[in-house]
């Protein structure tokens, strides 16, 4: 779709949960001290929040959701469209957001709908509910980001386990006549669908008592199976340095902003990433707000937990000019430049 | 870009290479491995440096500094 701007839709509020387990990276033993303290360096991710075992992106969401309603003060029954954008759902099928439409005791007259999407997936999200909202028919719209990447890396993947932790954000929605326009940027590419996924348990390749549960070398310090999720580091930082700075410029470029964002909002693939990004642009680091160092990657919920944890002060009392960009699993990215007012953003909930 | 310059930002990156240890003949493998975090410091650092794209196979062939510097200044000149 690449450029285009949707009118008359304006955040409202933002929260976010985590669970209250927290994982340290310096304890990671199947890797040596040294190389625990070259890999926290380098991905910038010290510690994560990991769900317990009966605890699901679903109930991760419910909680974000609970907390916004109760700031907002919304009526159930006014919210017209529930989105869960998740690639951790609690099954195969029902659709999750059919579950959280009955667990937040929305009206059934809510469309719910899920997206599966990851690293872009805050802005994927963004954009297909803003579209319903501005459409005028909808007043009202929740959009829900929850994420359990914790509960498909293996524990013996350094490229994987020491990077993801949990986390699920809810953003309100509503329809506004005198909304500043939220102008988008949005590409994909699936030549790079292999970059990173999980290859068993689809239709595809269909979960197999032969081949899915072997735990396989892959590299040194990288053994996994079939059913967990696979990412090559390389081939994903140069898709980033190579795609996401050009998408922002064009962003930035097509738009009428005669001023720049006051942040810009990353996904949080990895300190390296996102700093090598930013020196791309030639950006001064407080411009761009991290949360990766206690949450580590949490997937389609990293821009809006970062939103909440890094920025609840400044977003909370003042006019702001956001640019947010989210990028990976796909090959997918985009981004978008949102101006908030006075958001309300209650604290993070911890699970 | 000259090799002089490349090997000092190489020697800033990477802190376990002592400044002024590193010359053009030297092999790569003697200051470190080709792990998978020292790689994708190195090909952050170029990309950012010098606008190249680097992959892993790339960097597999390159024994020495010299090899390194070759390869990137090679890239460079492909975009250029």
């Amino acid at each position: 779709m690449g450029l285009f701007s949707i009118a008359h839709c304006r955040v409202a509020g933002l929260a976010a949960s985590v669970p209250k387990q927290v994982m340290h990276n310096a304890d990671y033993d199947w890797i040596s001290p040294d190389e625990r303290v070259a890999l926290i360096k380098t991905t910038g991710v010290v510690s994560r929040r990991i769900a317990s075992p009966d605890t699901t992106a679903v109930d991760l969401a419910q909680h974000a959701a609970e907390q916004l309603l109760a700031a907002l003060g919304w009526e159930r029954s006014s919210v017209g469209l529930l989105i869960l954008v998740t690639q951790t759902a609690d099954y195969l099928m029902p659709a999750s957001s059919n579950i959280l439409q009955h667990k937040l005791g929305l009206s059934k007259n809510c469309m719910a709908i899920d997206i599966n999407s990851g690293c872009s997936g805050y802005i994927n999200g963004l954009a297909v509910a803003a579209g319903m909202v501005s459409a005028g028919s909808i007043g009202r719209a929740l959009l829900l980001n929850a994420e359990i990447p914790s509960r498909n890396t293996s524990a013996r993947d350094k490229s994987t386990f020491p990077l993801f932790g949990d986390a699920a954000s809810a953003t309100a929605l509503v329809f506004d006549q005198h909304a500043k326009p939220i102008s988008f940027n949005i590409q994909s590419d699936g030549s790079g669908y292999d970059a990173i996924m999980i290859h068993d348990g689809g239709m595809r390749n269909p979960v197999s008592a032969e081949t899915s549960f072997q735990l396989k070398p892959i590299a040194p310090g990288i053994e996994r199976n079939n059913l967990q999720l696979a990412l090559d580091g390389i081939k994903v930082f140069n898709f980033s340095m190579r795609e996401v700075s050009a998408n922002i410029r064009a962003l930035l470029n097509a738009g009428n902003e005669t001023q720049q964002p006051d942040f810009f909002v990353l996904h949080q693939a990895n300190k390296l990433i996102i700093d090598s990004i930013r020196k791309k642009m030639g950006e001064n680091a407080d411009k761009f707000p991290v949360s990766i160092d206690r949450f580590g990657n949490t997937s389609s919920a990293s821009i809006p937990l970062t939103l909440v944890t890094e920025l609840s002060g400044v977003l909370k009392s003042k006019p702001c000019h956001l640019l947010l960009s989210g990028f990976g699993v796909g090959l997918s990215w985009g981004s978008c430049i949102v101006h908030t007012d006075q958001l309300l953003i209650p604290t993070l909930y911890e699970v | 870009m000259n090799i002089q310059d490349f090997i000092q930002k190489v020697e800033t990156e990477f802190d376990q290479i002592t400044p002024g240890s590193l010359k053009p003949e030297s092999e790569i493998k003697e200051f470190f491995e080709w792990d998978s975090i020292n790689a994708l410091v190195f090909i952050a650092l170029v990309n950012v440096e010098y606008d190249v794209e680097i992959n892993a196979e790339d960097l597999q062939q390159s024994q020495t500094v010299h090899d390194l510097y070759t390869l990137v200044e090679s890239k460079s000149q492909e975009r250029a």
